[in-house]
């Protein structure tokens, strides 16, 4: 058996497929330190030439909303069409709006 | 599907998701049973493609070309990779990598009987590559649709990588195939016994598949194992065929109505002693994975280290320049 009990912390793996593209989470891996954690990245999410850029965040670092919140987190925005074109009628001569 | 009187309000909600093709994903609420049932499932899958590793890594030093050899090393980096994308999907349901790996080693937690067979000759990483990894496609495929998001996500990742695998194998039994005889003879004798294991993959016929049912009702499995067996052998047959090598079944046939090969009865008998620990190499197995885990552990030790010295080093910088 290995002489850490403690696992090494985990990485969320993000990875911009080429340029003009968002940063997109890719899976996630454990390495002791940031350096090896994108190493260790590269190795195993781009053997294909799948990235040209890697982020790796502390997994314990990330700050994520509660699924249960679902409801009353996003409702704000549940009352508010007139945020969407479609609640805006136009005249049938007008284009290109 | 379960009794609608027996389940939770939030077992009802859970179910409609499903059934409504939502995803789950990690931090949603989901029945400890499921939960149980992802955790062994990935756990065992990326057990499989861990161990898958050492019938072909037992040809790499004699791969007949350099380029053989560059794609065999290439086909185990990948499975290392299916590993690692497993075991993190099965850690996002609270599955302790350390405890999911001692699980391995101790024997407690099982992989795929089909790495118990041995690799005897160079055919043999050719058959796998066309029948085991085909298998493992076909298995693979509608797991890209599981209701659990990283598994879902895990697979489709492994499904682009596979194909690479199962044509590297093809190729390799074509070569053979359209060879000298005893080359013939050779893919021939791996096709012999790959095949049953192969077919075998799947689990256990429908009606005596235990987990079966539940599964499919929360859409971690979408077809029955029969199902995927039977898509398999529909494909295989033909790809025999063109290869010009025989499928070790008397009782093979095709149903003209059905539109379906029919196979011989497998000897479920053999496959289940091979699960229980009786295969030719299930020792080995287990004892080549302690041992790389035991000779690794030093590497992982200076890693800590390493990490270790460089954070304390640059807290000792921050110190000094303020």
């Amino acid at each position: 058996m290995s002489q850490h009990e403690t696992e090494w912390p985990l990485w969320e793996v993000f990875i911009r497929a080429r340029g003009g593209l968002d940063h997109r989470h890719c899976g996630s891996l454990r390495a002791p330190d940031a350096e090896m954690a994108l190493m260790n990245a590269r190795d195993a999410y781009t053997r294909r030439g799948e990235g040209h850029s890697i982020w790796v965040v502390k997994a314990s670092d990330i700050v994520a909303s509660n699924p249960d919140d679902k409801g009353s987190f996003y409702d704000p925005a549940d009352d508010k069409v007139y945020r969407h074109p479609s609640f805006y009628q136009l005249p049938d001569e007008v284009d290109h709006m | 599907m379960s009794n609608a009187s027996s389940q939770s309000a939030e077992e009802a909600r859970f179910q409609a998701r499903i059934d409504a093709e939502d995803k789950i994903e990690p931090k949603d609420w989901m029945p400890e049973a499921y939960r149980r049932t992802l955790i062994r499932q990935i756990s065992q899958h990326a057990h499989s493609e861990y161990v898958g590793m050492l019938p072909e890594g037992n040809w790499l030093t004699r791969a007949p070309t350099l380029r053989r050899k560059a794609a065999l090393m290439a086909k185990i980096q990948d499975e290392a990779g299916h590993g690692l994308y497993l075991y993190s999907a099965a850690e996002t349901l609270g599955a302790s990598r350390d405890e999911m790996y001692r699980d391995l080693l101790s024997g407690k937690a099982k992989y795929s009987s089909i790495f118990n067979y041995p690799t005897l000759t160079w055919a043999d990483i050719g058959a796998i590559g066309w029948l085991v990894d085909g298998a493992a496609i076909t298995n693979q495929v509608p797991l890209c649709r599981c209701s659990f998001g990283p598994y879902a996500r895990a697979m489709v990742r492994v499904c682009k990588e596979e194909s690479f695998h199962q044509r590297q194998g093809f190729q390799i039994m074509l070569s053979l195939a359209h060879g000298e005889p005893e080359q013939k003879a050779m893919a021939q004798d791996a096709l012999n016994r790959w095949w049953w294991p192969s077919i075998a993959m799947f689990g256990p016929p429908d009606g005596e598949s235990k987990h079966s049912a539940q599964s499919m009702a929360w859409k971690i499995k979408r077809h029955s194992n029969d199902e995927l067996r039977q898509r398999f052998v529909d494909m295989t047959v033909p790809q025999a065929d063109f290869l010009g090598l025989r499928i070790p079944d008397d009782d093979l046939k095709f149903n003209a109505d059905t539109g379906h090969y029919e196979t011989g009865p497998i000897d479920w008998d053999d496959f289940w002693a091979v699960v229980n620990g009786e295969g030719q190499c299930n020792t080995d197995r287990l004892a080549a994975r302690q041992k790389a885990h035991d000779e690794g552990a030093w590497v992982r030790d200076a890693a800590t280290a390493y990490a270790a010295k460089r954070a304390a080093r640059k807290a000792a910088e921050r110190i000094a320049a303020e």
